[in-house]
């Protein structure tokens, strides 16, 4: 991919392939007024077949989610068309305010106002559970 | 501060801390009868309990301090729709520690964190209650004079019953510990404890349908009522509430040193034909419990005596 099409923006490569519509909808950016492009099903040496994100404006990126949503993610920044930074993802330690817990005897299933929170219980199994009941997220969380 | 939500935030050095505090009390109750005086524990109960909070607020007054609250989520400004954290803030500004029990799971979580004083979670749904287990652990302590090398039966309602999820977490990690998981299909230990708790520290336990089955290789039986107000369809509860009755001829195969537990209340899942029986040890629990609280509060207010 040619990153120099972007002046000021960000690249989320390595995204898992058929992941990008997700991404997409959880970091909105449906709202954006820039140009967003998605390609999906991209060839890749590392990975077989990847996504690939770009976004045609320098935003504030929540990288906690992205590592939740993909852990393999990496994000470029590009300024003035070159990569000025890269960052590669890992799990995050703790989820605020993403993932809702489903458990409906959770403290959270009748307090409103509480933020929903989950921590990292397994990392090689990429398990999270909500910090009040314990609960694990599921796929059906976000 | 520190709060006490699970029991596993307890260290195992910490347990044995309180166990020799519990057993002091025991031997000697007048050297700690004045030694809370003029500190205050608000027993928050959301959801009725008889035991529990008589068991906080007799042990609060054995220690010479008082007590407030209340017993029920409609007595207080919760039926008027405040939330945990706000009546819990308020609280924090009239007690010295909270004992607080809620129907919703992690409810104690919320109150920890605004409270401003200790916060010990009296019991959370079918989620957690840590301060039963402390009282299981001085019941088998006192008996076994161990915690190491015991096959624990529990048997009953697994799925919904906070007390068995808090015991196998904090007996789990004593050497040489086996369960034996006795419970109908619909009830069986959720798998997030079989999973992160036991596999991974390679605990052997067994899922079993049969008492009797289990019943010889027991050191401890720890049964449980199928609890109605854990249930959405009652239809569910009225089928399941029988499954497991504990009676003398049950225990013929048993072992002559076993524990027999029960958090209490039962409605009839323990024959009172087996009260007679010198290893039924369920009302001993109730006084540990007290002793322990005792020794759980006078560490949460960091009292010297």
């Amino acid at each position: 991919m040619n990153i120099g099409q972007i002046k000021d923006g960000i690249v989320l490569d390595h995204i898992t392939a058929g992941r990008s519509m997700e991404i997409y909808r959880v970091l909105k950016l449906d709202k954006l007024d820039c140009t967003v492009a998605m390609i999906q099903n991209a060839e890749s040496t590392k990975m077989g077949r990847k996504d690939i994100i770009k976004i045609s404006t320098l935003m504030d990126l929540n990288f906690d989610v992205l590592g939740y949503l993909d852990a393999g993610i990496t994000v470029n920044i590009i300024r003035d068309g070159k990569v000025a930074q890269r960052q590669r993802l890992a799990l995050p330690e703790r989820v605020v305010g993403v993932i809702k817990c489903k458990n409906p005897r959770c403290i959270t299933s009748v307090e409103q106002e509480l933020v929903h929170e989950f921590k990292l219980t397994d990392p090689a199994k990429k398990v999270y559970r909500c910090i009040y009941c314990e609960q694990a997220a599921s796929s059906s969380s976000l | 501060m520190q709060n006490l939500m699970n029991v596993t935030d307890l260290s195992k050095a910490e347990i044995t801390e309180l166990i020799a505090t519990a057993e002091d009390i025991i031997a000697n109750p007048d050297k700690y009868a004045d030694c809370c005086r003029r500190k205050k524990l608000a027993t928050l109960f959301f959801e009725p309990s008889t035991r529990t909070r008589l068991s906080f607020e007799a042990a609060m007054l054995e220690l010479g301090g008082s007590v407030l609250g209340f017993s029920e989520a409609a007595s207080s400004s919760a039926a008027k729709g405040e939330s945990v954290a706000d009546t819990v803030r308020v609280v924090g500004c009239y007690a010295d520690i909270i004992a607080m029990r809620h129907p919703k799971e992690g409810a104690p979580v919320v109150a920890a964190r605004t409270a401003g004083v200790p916060v010990i979670n009296a019991g959370d749904g079918g989620h957690n209650h840590p301060t039963q287990t402390l009282a299981d652990l001085l019941t088998i302590w006192r008996e076994r004079h161990t915690f190491e090398n015991l096959t624990i039966g529990l048997c009953g309602d697994l799925k919904f019953g906070r007390t068995v999820h808090s015991l196998v977490q904090a007996m789990a990690r004593y050497h040489g510990v086996k369960f034996v998981f006795i419970s109908p299909e619909e009830l069986r230990m959720p798998r997030y404890i079989l999973t992160d708790t036991l596999e991974p520290a390679g605990i052997p336990y067994e899922e079993v349908r049969s008492m009797e089955e289990a019943m010889p290789k027991l050191d401890v039986l720890y049964m449980t009522r199928v609890q109605k107000e854990r249930f959405f369809n009652e239809a569910d509860y009225i089928r399941l509430k029988d499954t497991y009755i504990l009676t003398p001829d049950k225990l013929e195969t048993a072992k002559s040193d076993l524990v027999i537990m029960h958090p209490l209340p039962r409605v009839n899942e323990i024959s009172v034909a087996v009260d007679q029986d010198p290893r039924a040890h369920y009302f001993d629990q109730v006084k540990n419990g007290k002793y322990m609280r005792m020794a759980l509060i006078l560490k949460m207010l960091e009292v010297r005596v």
